[in-house]
């Protein structure tokens, strides 16, 4: 037998036209073909997840059960550092809303940028905390009225994509969640690269802010899509052509940054490793010997 | 001239004097003999200067506390001087930089030596500790060579520093040539057992890597940074993480990521950053992920006391996390007991399968002492129950432990810090929390701690945890020589605590619990579970005086009324 059984007393559903189906389904298709190329098992992936209805996606999984642990709210970089660095084999994915990521999580970013600590983020921004019914999340826009904005939000919105450039993050990949096929492009080659990897996904919410027409645009009303393609002769390896992409503004597809050159956290340690060994318990005792 | 079995000398100053070693090299030769010895620290907060002061407590026989009065105090200052002059005993005898002027009425015997003038004389500098040295060894008629044997061993190979030294002993020691000895430690009766001198954080960390850890994680705070410190340096290889963390929340919910991994991971805090993985450690409960948080206790509350001891963490201990959890709780109270107590903790961990707190605190972390050397092969290390079975295996079905399964092999399921169900999905369906509540809750019976007792057929007793266990160990062998009849209760076990001691310590009328807080935390925790116990409290920021307590506790029985609460 393959596979966890699916769970048929589940009831967590994700409301009809949610983003996040999307977003499942990409992470699907790359940690399958992940597997296949790889010839490794399912067992060898972890899905950690921040709290929120994005999180709950490690329960909505189909198919083949990939180990998952849905923690506490914000921390899931953190419970995905000590996964990592407990087994450097392992293929580590973390998948959180823009809230958990980026208001109560935001201090594990920088410190895993520094560290290039070697998993994949997969972020789905709705623009609004959806799990606890609508409020205000660092991505809602400014002046839009929620339940915990009834004035209008009085902060300006955070440009996600900006921060992650700023800190470090060797790569960086931008999405929608109406585009599986794209996104598990972006995804897989996220887990490929060796270093911390952030694929930011426009996840609309159906319910508390739904953003697919603006995504989308419509022509015939003469509104623009957010939504754009990065051309291919774009030039990831620049940062400065990245920051380019990102002052455009709208929702740029497709990867914006990739930094190879610097190592990974888990690779900084392997080369410790050669240059010091470890002592037993008894001889490091014996250092105190009377 | 007195022949004691055992002498006190507290040297203080501003740190950067020399202080600070100058107890630790004073112990650590007298060990080095066959003494016994245990020092005792408190610095200041800032990194140069500031009043500081250590002492150490060298004796014929195993010591158990910092001890009572001092018998020397070496003043490096005017303050110094007056701070501590009050704490040496009539008989005692004070050594002074010469910038000191004693009190005109001062009834003590007073000495000045040039500390810094001999010292210079030798060529080097930093030699003054030394000169100290030559002279206790002619006020305690310790024979010279065993410090000049202990120099020769420390800095073999530079032979300049050797001979600075040497010259600085016979120098303290003519300067106090004419000076009566205050007492004669008498020979030393060398151990037959093999020893180690050692601290208690350092004693936690080579216990956590006997133990098996392969997973640290901390943020720096005193008193626990030496343990993080000795881990980066240590925990090293193949398969091994020990890093600086970003915070305390990073701290353990990467040692909980690590724990699910199949690692045995630990991390070492105070109360402050103990404070904020509440969080965490809830997650740990529910998950059922195995990992050790080390409190090692500080002056509170808030950043409160930061470089003296209390014992006010344990409410905090017991009760750190949201929700309906119990989590287990190791208290050290001496430094052989930081060596066990952390394998006491990561065997609890594995086999309960969640978090366990061991609790140490500053005065045990700074602790320089001889013990027996731990035998690695007599302290056993339980390793984690790992599923091996196929994939499709409901890692929460069992009302019972059950295997563990570990990302990499098959089992895979969710481990989740949300109620779920048997699958690890979040459930809302009460019977599933009912289950689930009651698997948790059922573990702790795993988890049943030893207690020693002494005396026990008298119907008072007394019950310190933690780090006052030598002071008050102290304190009841005086009283018994002194005839009282009273018992001796004590276990590392915090929570849960051994039922058989329970059922002892009801049928006591009187459960005397010496403890260094204001509140009288354990003394409230036997009271709710049915012991008619009391507190004695100190809170001054450090540890209680064994022959003090003693006398407050004959106070008590004598029917004096309630313990005094602060110790004057
Ligand atoms: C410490 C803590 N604070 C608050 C919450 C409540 N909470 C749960 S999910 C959430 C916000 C989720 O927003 P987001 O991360 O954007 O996820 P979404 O539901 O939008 O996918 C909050 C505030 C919590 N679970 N834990
Ligand atoms: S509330 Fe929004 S984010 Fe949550 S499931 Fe519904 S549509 Fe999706
Ligand atoms: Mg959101």
């Amino acid at each position: 037998m393959t596979g966890t059984a699916k769970n048929p007393e589940y009831d967590f559903l994700w409301c009809p036209g949610c983003g996040d189906f999307g977003v499942r389904r990409a992470l699907e298709f790359a940690m399958r073909d992940w597997n296949i190329e790889r010839e490794i098992p399912m067992h060898d992936n972890v899905v950690v997840a921040g709290i929120g209805c994005s999180g709950n996606l490690v329960h909505l999984y189909e198919g083949e059960q990939p180990y998952g642990f849905h923690g506490i709210h914000g921390r899931s970089l953190p419970l995905a550092l000590g996964v990592k660095m407990a087994r450097e084999d392992l293929n580590v994915v973390v998948v959180a809303g823009d809230g958990d990521f980026l208001s109560i999580g935001m201090e594990h970013i920088a410190p895993q940028a520094s560290r290039n600590l070697n998993i994949c983020a997969v972020i789905m921004d709705n623009g609004v905390y959806g799990l606890t019914k609508g409020q205000s999340s660092p991505t809602t826009v400014e002046d839009t009225v929620t339940s915990s904005t009834p004035y209008g939000k009085l902060e300006s919105s955070l440009n996600p994509l900006d921060l992650y450039l700023t800190l470090g993050v060797t790569y960086i990949a931008s999405g929608y969640s109406t585009k599986p096929r794209d996104l598990a492009g972006l995804i897989k080659r996220g887990m490929e690269h060796d270093g911390f990897s952030i694929v930011h996904v426009n996840s609309p919410c159906t319910t508390y802010n739904d953003t697919y027409a603006l995504l989308k645009g419509n022509k015939a009303k003469g509104i623009d899509p957010l939504a754009w393609e990065i051309p291919d002769d774009h030039d990831s390896t620049s940062k400065s052509a990245a920051r380019g992409v990102i002052e455009q503004g709208g929702v740029p597809l497709g990867v914006i940054y990739q930094d190879d050159s610097r190592p990974s956290l888990d690779q900084r340690l392997g080369a410790v490793r050669e240059r010091v060994t470890g002592r037993s318990a008894e001889d490091l005792l014996n250092t105190f010997a009377v | 001239m007195a022949s004691r079995s055992e002498i006190i000398v507290r040297f203080a100053g501003e740190g950067g004097q020399g202080v600070v070693t100058a107890a630790e090299m004073l112990a650590r030769a007298a060990t080095g003999v066959g003494y016994h010895a245990l020092t005792f620290a408190t610095f200041p907060s800032q990194i140069l200067g500031g009043p500081t002061w250590t002492q150490a407590r060298v004796s014929r026989t195993p010591v158990e506390s910092p001890g009572d009065a001092i018998d020397i105090l070496v003043a490096f200052n005017d303050v110094a001087y007056h701070e501590h002059r009050t704490e040496v005993h009539d008989g005692g005898i004070i050594l002074l930089d010469p910038s000191v002027t004693p009190l005109s009425d001062e009834h003590l015997r007073c000495v000045t030596v040039p500390f810094d003038e001999l010292a210079k004389q030798t060529g080097e500098s930093r030699a003054a500790n030394m000169v100290v040295m030559g002279g206790l060894s002619r006020l305690i008629n310790m024979p010279v060579h065993y410090f000049k044997d202990f120099v020769s061993q420390r800095f073999a190979g530079r032979d300049k520093v050797v001979e600075a030294n040497h010259i600085a002993l016979d120098l303290g020691l003519a300067h106090l040539a004419e000076e009566d000895p205050i007492s004669d430690l008498g020979e030393p009766e060398k151990p037959d057992y093999e020893q180690v001198f050692i601290k208690g954080n350092d004693a936690l960390s080579v216990g956590a890597l006997h133990a098996g850890i392969e997973f640290y994680f901390g943020y720096p705070i005193s008193p626990a940074t030496p343990i993080l410190v000795y881990m980066e340096r240590n925990l090293v290889g193949e398969g091994k993480f020990a890093y600086q963390a970003s915070s305390e929340i990073e701290a353990i919910t990467g040692i909980i990521g690590a724990g699910f991994a199949g690692k045995k991971s630990m991390t070492a805090t105070s109360g402050p950053g103990f404070t904020l993985m509440g969080e965490g450690i809830g997650l740990a409960w529910m998950a059922e992920i195995p990992c050790v948080i080390v409190d090692v206790q500080r002056g509170g509350p808030a950043t409160g006391l930061p470089t003296k001891t209390e014992q006010s963490d344990l409410n905090a201990a017991l009760s750190p996390a949201h929700g309906d959890s119990s989590i287990p709780v190791i208290a050290a109270g001496s430094v052989d007991e930081c060596f066990l107590a952390t394998v006491h903790a990561f065997n609890w961990a594995e086999r309960y399968q969640g978090p366990v707190i061991l609790l140490s605190e500053h005065s045990l972390a700074e602790r320089a002492q001889n013990i027996a050397k731990p035998d690695l092969a007599a302290i056993p290390v339980e390793s984690r129950n790992v599923y091996k079975g196929e994939n499709g295996y409901l890692r929460y079905e069992s009302q019972e432990i059950s295997p563990f399964p570990v990302p990499g092999g098959a089992g895979a399921y969710i481990a989740n810090g949300s109620e779920h169900d048997i699958y690890g999905d979040t459930t809302h369906l009460a019977k599933y929390h009912i289950q689930m509540t009651e698997r948790r809750f059922g573990k702790l019976k795993l988890l049943e701690g030893t207690y020693e007792s002494d005396n026990a057929s008298a119907s008072v007793a007394v019950i310190p945890w933690g780090g006052s266990k030598g002071s008050a160990r102290e304190a009841f062998q005086q009283l018994r020589s002194a005839g009282v009849d009273i018992a001796w209760y004590y276990t590392m076990f915090l929570n849960p605590l051994p039922t058989a001691l329970l059922d002892e310590l009801r049928s006591k009328d009187l459960v005397i619990v010496p403890e260094l807080n204001y509140q009288g935390q354990f003394a409230s925790v036997l009271r709710s579970q049915g012991v008619k116990a009391e507190a004695i409290t100190q809170y001054t920021g450090l540890p209680f005086r064994p022959t003090e307590l003693g006398e407050r506790i004959k106070a008590r029985l004598a029917g004096a009324g309630q313990p005094q609460a602060v110790n004057a």
